[in-house]
């Protein structure tokens, strides 16, 4: 127990830490590389909580799709972030007003938490015990059964996400030289290659 | 190991009929280029045909299926019925728009089904994860839509504005599903009510409710909510426009009433009071904000925002008459609406479209039968008996004070009489002033929908057993 509790605190620290650090470096790839770590800390309080699913699809999908892109888009748009910044002070008076009413919700909100008796005594689906079970058959028993329509429901709204991006951005341009398999693989020598003499001595 | 049971898919037909007919119709569109745009748009007209019928001669009487995740009763098929007309219509009113605008992309009527199956979920989610998965479809096919026209910085600033404000608004909203199924212990509405029952209003689920409540109230451009609305409805094409101002008002609203009725009826008390106050903030702000406009897209985007304040009345009652005053007010709001844009996608001058109210000055002279109509749903739209539009006003009025919220309904009526002023003012530029052009003449299909809509307005005082007894039996299905 006592190396569970050590780990606990490694990887809370660090993740906060870290979370610190994405809104405090000046550099941008800063952050973004800050956010990766806490992204990897919290994948271990996840396997801490006997949660491996969570955290290895948080490694996946954060680390191995998010962040990347977050470093893509930093680094391909020349985005003047010190100048972003200017008018920081600006905003602070109304960002902090909601900051601060929204933070006041949660406490007064958490001050009253009374989870009712019976809900945790019966869950709607009975949690399986993680000794028989893993996390990965205990979400895929309920997810293509119980939850099934909102699987489908997902799936549609990323095909339309999908659609979305290719009609928005696909462009095609004008005199770009493009792959035609066909019309390639359909090539004779004859049309390929043109067969010249050169007569030593001299250039074509 | 057990196999687990297939779920009951009757129910859903209608939405999988669309499902896969949006994917079909997305693999004909790639295979066969932009041209096919036009055929596109006609098959899921088709296509919303089939689901129609399908609804009308499904299963009756309330079906639950998939874990009690979806519904379908009365006031899910009649409303979706409603939407799907909406929408078909939309698609055929764009077509003349889009030949004239040479505006040939396929991705416009699958887009179009993608969100009207978005909206059929939104009506018949019996559960929060069911309405926010709604709510996505419908909003995320919508953000695309409104910027379709990427040449058009008008185009894509409206997409970005209502992409960017709907991620807030959604932000807002699944922060409150996740306090309400903190304190409750179930995302279904049915848990959640038998939860209120016993357990009663704890403060942390009222701030669940009242973040609930303000992103659907984003959905459905209430005040203070609104801020998007008109921005929107200028920059987006005029069909997409069109869209944006029928169907998904609907759904929108089918899915706040069923929201509240069906999953806090406990907290009536408490939902009540915030809806009677986006109720008479849209319906003031609605009437004094259009006023000041130019552009008429500008005003009708104000004129829905008014509308949506005078049909949130119904709700406020929260009682059955309450709700059938809002299934009245919505479908009648949503012919008015159509019939009014089937004028705005008419108005061409020298093959360019115009959007200017001064455009439509002198019409009486140089297009009667048009400016006669046009000035049928423009009265109707201000709620001037005997037209269609009287009506909806007087039934959500009628169950307001039966509720006893006089004052809401006090101050409707007085909202109503400002919101006359901008719309008689359009009608006597009609017939009053003098034309400086002569528009386009409204070609057929566009003609034809705005003289259906206007007949339906004139003709309802007639005739509003149909539309009056479906209501009854859909407000009833909710309680």
């Amino acid at each position: 127990m006592a190396i569970a509790g050590l780990f606990f605190y490694l990887f809370a620290t660090i993740t906060v830490a870290s979370a610190f650090m994405v809104i405090a470096s000046r550099n941008p790839v800063y952050s973004v590389l800050f956010l990766i770590l806490a992204f990897v800390n919290s994948a271990g309080l996840f396997i801490l909580l006997g949660a491996e699913f969570l955290a290895m699809i948080l490694v996946v999908v954060y680390v191995g799709a998010v962040a990347v892109l977050f470093l893509f888009v930093v680094m391909m748009l020349d985005v003047d972030f010190a100048e972003l910044r200017e008018g920081f002070l600006q905003y602070l008076p109304v960002g902090g007003l909601v900051g601060f009413i929204l933070a006041a919700e949660l406490i007064i909100v958490v001050g009253a938490w009374t989870l009712a008796p019976e809900l945790t005594a019966s869950p709607k689906l009975p949690i399986p015990n993680p000794s028989e079970m893993t996390n990965t058959e205990a979400l895929g028993r309920v997810l293509y059964t119980e939850y099934v329509y909102f699987f489908q429901a997902a799936g549609m709204i990323l095909l339309v996400a999908m659609v979305g991006a290719i009609v928005l951005t696909l462009r095609h341009k004008e005199g770009v030289k493009r792959q035609i398999i066909a019309d390639q693989v359909a090539r004779t020598p004859a049309t390929a290659i043109e067969v010249r003499k050169v007569e030593s001595g001299k250039g074509i | 190991m057990e196999m687990a049971a297939v779920p009951n898919l009757m129910p859903a037909l209608p939405e999988i009929i669309l499902a896969l007919g949006a994917m079909v119709l997305l693999m004909f569109g790639v295979f066969r280029g932009n041209d096919s745009a036009d055929t596109i748009s006609l098959s899921a007209v088709l296509l919303f045909a089939i689901a129609a019928i399908v609804i009308l001669f499904g299963p009756q009487g309330e079906q639950v299926t998939f874990n009690g995740a979806f519904i379908v009763d009365d006031f899910a098929r009649f409303l979706k019925i409603i939407t799907l007309i909406g929408s078909a219509v939309t698609l055929i009113m764009a077509r003349h728009w889009l030949a004239a605008e040479q505006f040939h992309r396929f991705e416009f009527g699958v887009l179009v089904v993608l969100a009207t199956l978005g909206m059929m979920m939104m009506i018949s989610a019996n559960g929060l994860i069911a309405l926010y998965l709604g709510i996505e479809m419908q909003s995320l096919s919508l953000y695309v839509a409104a910027a379709l026209q990427r040449d058009s910085l008008r185009s894509t600033e409206a997409g970005l504005k209502y992409f960017v404000l709907g991620a807030l608004s959604s932000g807002i909203l699944l922060y409150g599903c996740s306090l309400i199924y903190g304190f409750t212990g179930s995302t279904q509405f049915p848990d959640i009510a038998a939860s209120v029952a016993s357990q009663g209003v704890s403060l942390g689920l009222l701030f669940g409710l009242v973040f609930l409540m303000a992103g659907l109230a984003f959905k459905i451009s209430a005040v203070p909510f609104h801020m998007w609305t008109p921005d929107v409805y200028e920059g987006a094409p005029t069909p997409v426009t069109a869209f944006f101002a029928a169907a998904p008002k609907v759904a929108a609203m089918a899915m706040f009433a069923r929201a509240l009725v069906a999953g806090f009826p406990g907290a009536t008390d408490q939902w009540q009071q915030v809806v009677v106050f986006i109720a008479i903030a849209s319906m003031i702000l609605g009437a004094f904000a259009a006023i000041g406009q130019n552009n008429i897209k500008r005003l009708m985007a104000y004129s829905s925002i008014g509308h949506m304040g005078f049909a949130l009345v119904g709700l406020a009652a929260g009682t059955a008459g309450g709700i059938k005053g809002l299934v009245i007010y919505m479908t009648i709001y949503m012919i008015m609406s159509l019939g009014a844009f089937a004028c705005i996608l008419a108005m061409r001058r020298d093959g360019e479209p115009v959007e200017e109210i001064a455009d439509l000055a002198g019409l009486a002279q140089t297009d009667r039968m048009m400016a006669v109509l046009l000035a049928a749903l423009l009265f109707s739209l201000a709620g001037i008996p005997p037209l269609a539009g009287f009506f909806a006003k007087f039934y959500v009025f009628l169950a307001a004070i039966e509720a006893g919220l006089v004052t809401l309904a006090v101050l409707g009526v007085l909202a109503s009489v400002v919101g006359a002023y901008y719309y008689l003012r359009i009608i006597k530029i009609m017939f009053f002033d003098d034309p400086d052009g002569v528009l386009d003449p409204m070609p057929s299909s566009l003609a034809i929908v705005l003289g259906v809509s206007a007949a339906f307005v004139i003709v309802f005082v007639a005739w509003p057993g149909p539309l009056v007894t479906a209501a009854q039996a859909a407000a009833d299905a909710l309680f």
